[in-house]
């Protein structure tokens, strides 16, 4: 029954790819075609990095309503950013090599996230708790990019402000390759991992009992999805709760939270959503700098809706 | 065999284990008991290694646990905790299955699925082996995760308290296969029980522990006196010989 609902979403996502590709095609061909190919990989690689590194945190942490995003991950990569600029200046900043400038935020961005994500696991933190510490840590990154952002000289702040909003209409595409090999490097590892995810997900004793060993796997996890995060947000900004929503939308389609199914799942449901979603804004309703805003408001309802699920359990 | 040695716990300077010292041959049930908060389950998850040692060594066949690949102890040790959370939603069969997990790393081959149909029949699971486990009653769920520890088929089995929830069939029947695969297969079981006549009936061993120690260990005979049953619980309790075993009136 899985393997049925898996096909359904898998011929979701290729509608969504084509009707992207090939909706109100006109000029030239050969070159709208180019434009529109380089932004559909883009795409979906944040799909696809947004989709595993949700579901790798929600098994991680053992919980169904966190994500990275709402844990602040992404607000901390936008502080980096911003500091970032601050500390080199606008035009220091827009010098640097792209490439480079990504290598570093992204380690950076893992490393800070291993620093606040490690203890929290280390000390066996309940979710209220973690929920509460990652709302906490994301005001606080927010509130010091914009004190930052404040101290800084109009240019500059064009520059961060670019930075700091999802936005699947600018994407960086001068960074899909670069991180289109970092996302499949990391999803690779994690399907590799398929079978051990769900034996994680029962829960750090039970785990343990069974063989695994549980320090050293969540490490490799958060660090997966550190990865992932700072390079979705590297291609369009932080997106809250866009991992949260297609992932509760996978898992009430495959109705199993087995990981061979449910990672397919989540991914196919992002490019859906995502792509599917773009075309739409796109082709049928003429304005499409407005998606990062319609799934946020969806992705921030079903989040309530999960929240008073589990309160009422 | 099990050995433990010079084991001590604390949490913030409050000692949980002071000085542990066991040996636990292989084979035979051994019935681990005590007040609430003398420390057996906290001896039990560190031979199963859930939390670091802080002082002290134990060894599983003589591997060290806590320097043991975790997947090797595994194959040898299960656990059963006694709070039994399951933090994914999964169905009896597929929870059962998870019992094989060490052995197979995922890829579950003919004989792992026919243990797991043995389990389900063992622990009259079978009617209900596509339901959720969030959907069950405290004793069935009870029943699903000692079927799940039964069917990692290791050599050391720990239970804590599974008899959590059971109604006196079920009780009797996980007490009579535990001496079945102690007496037919020489496995190793180490039991928390807070019911000492079902310690008394199919014990072998009887460790009985107080505040972080051990204050009296042997076979049931010797331990279940007055005095000692006194020092470990703290008030005076009846004992009666019925059909050659030590009956404790425990209740009156
Ligand atoms: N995480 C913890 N932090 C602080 N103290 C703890 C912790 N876990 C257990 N303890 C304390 O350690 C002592 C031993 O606990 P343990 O769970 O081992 O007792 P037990 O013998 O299994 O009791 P019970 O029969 O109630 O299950 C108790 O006093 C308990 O309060
Ligand atoms: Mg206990």
């Amino acid at each position: 029954m899985a393997d049925r609902r898996l096909l359904l979403l898998l011929t979701l996502a290729l509608l969504s790819v084509l009707f992207f590709m090939l909706a109100g095609l006109r000029g030239n061909i050969a070159f709208v075609l180019g434009l529109r190919g380089l932004k559909l990989l883009a795409l979906l690689q944040v799909a696809l990095s947004i989709a595993v590194s949700t579901v790798l945190f929600q098994t991680v942490t053992a919980n169904r309503i966190l994500t990275p995003s709402i844990m602040g991950l992404d607000a901390l990569y936008v502080f980096g950013q911003t500091a970032l600029v601050f500390l080199l200046g606008g035009l220091g900043y827009a010098s640097l090599n792209g490439g480079f400038k990504f290598g570093m935020e992204i380690v950076l961005m893992v490393a800070l996230a291993m620093a606040l994500l490690w203890p929290m696991l280390k000390l066996r933190m309940d979710m209220g708790l973690m929920l509460l510490m990652g709302v906490t840590l994301g005001i606080l990154f927010r509130s010091l990019q914009a004190l930052l952002a404040r101290m800084l000289d109009p240019n500059a702040f064009a520059v961060v402000q670019g930075a700091s909003f999802a936005n699947f209409n600018a994407l960086r595409t001068d960074l899909t390759l670069l991180g289109a090999i970092m996302t499949l490097v990391a999803v690779a590892f994690c399907w590799r991992a398929r079978h051990r995810l769900d034996v994680i997900a029962l829960g750090r004793d039970a785990a343990t009992g069974l063989g695994v060993h549980w320090t050293r796997s969540a490490a490799g996890l958060l660090l997966l999805v550190s990865i992932l995060v700072a390079v979705s947000t590297a291609l369009v900004g932080p997106v809250a709760f866009f991992g949260l929503l297609v992932v509760a939308l996978a898992e009430r389609v495959v109705k199993t939270q087995r990981h061979a199914v449910l990672l397919p799942a989540a991914v196919l449901v992002a490019i859906t959503v995502l792509v599917g979603g773009q075309a739409v804004l796109q082709h049928a309703l003429g304005g499409a700098s407005t998606l990062g805003v319609v799934i946020e408001f969806v992705g921030g309802l079903v989040f309530l809706i999960l929240l008073v699920q589990g309160a009422r359990k | 065999m099990i050995l433990i040695e010079n084991v001590s716990l604390s949490y913030r300077d409050v000692p949980i284990l002071r000085g542990i010292d066991l040996a636990l041959p292989k084979g035979g049930i051994t019935a681990l008991v005590g007040p609430n908060g003398a420390g057996k389950s906290s001896l039990l998850s560190l031979v199963a290694r859930l939390q670091p040692l802080q002082t002290g060594c134990i060894s599983v066949d003589g591997m060290p646990v806590d320097t043991t690949p975790s997947r090797t102890l595994a194959q040898r040790l299960a656990i059963l905790r006694q709070d039994g959370i399951v933090a994914s939603r999964l169905t009896v069969r597929e929870l059962i299955g998870f019992g094989r997990f060490p052995h197979h790393q995922g890829r579950p081959g003919a004989l792992d699925l026919a243990l797991v149909d043995a389990a389900l029949d063992q622990f009259d699971l079978a009617a209900l082996s596509d339901r959720f486990i969030d959907t069950l009653s405290g004793g069935q769920r009870q029943r699903a995760l000692v079927a799940m520890t039964f069917c990692q088929g290791t050599d050391y089995l720990l239970l804590d308290e599974p008899l959590n929830n059971l109604d006196m069939f079920h009780a009797r029947q996980l007490m009579r296969s535990l001496r079945r695969i102690a007496d037919e297969a020489a496995r190793t079981a180490i039991i928390v029980l807070h019911d000492i006549n079902q310690a008394a009936a199919y014990a072998d061993r009887i460790v009985a522990m107080r505040d972080g120690r051990v204050i009296v260990d042997g076979p049931p005979a010797a331990v279940l006196t007055e005095e000692n049953m006194e020092a470990v619980f703290g008030y005076r309790i009846r004992i009666e010989q019925i059909a050659g075993k030590p009956f404790l009136m425990h209740h009156l």
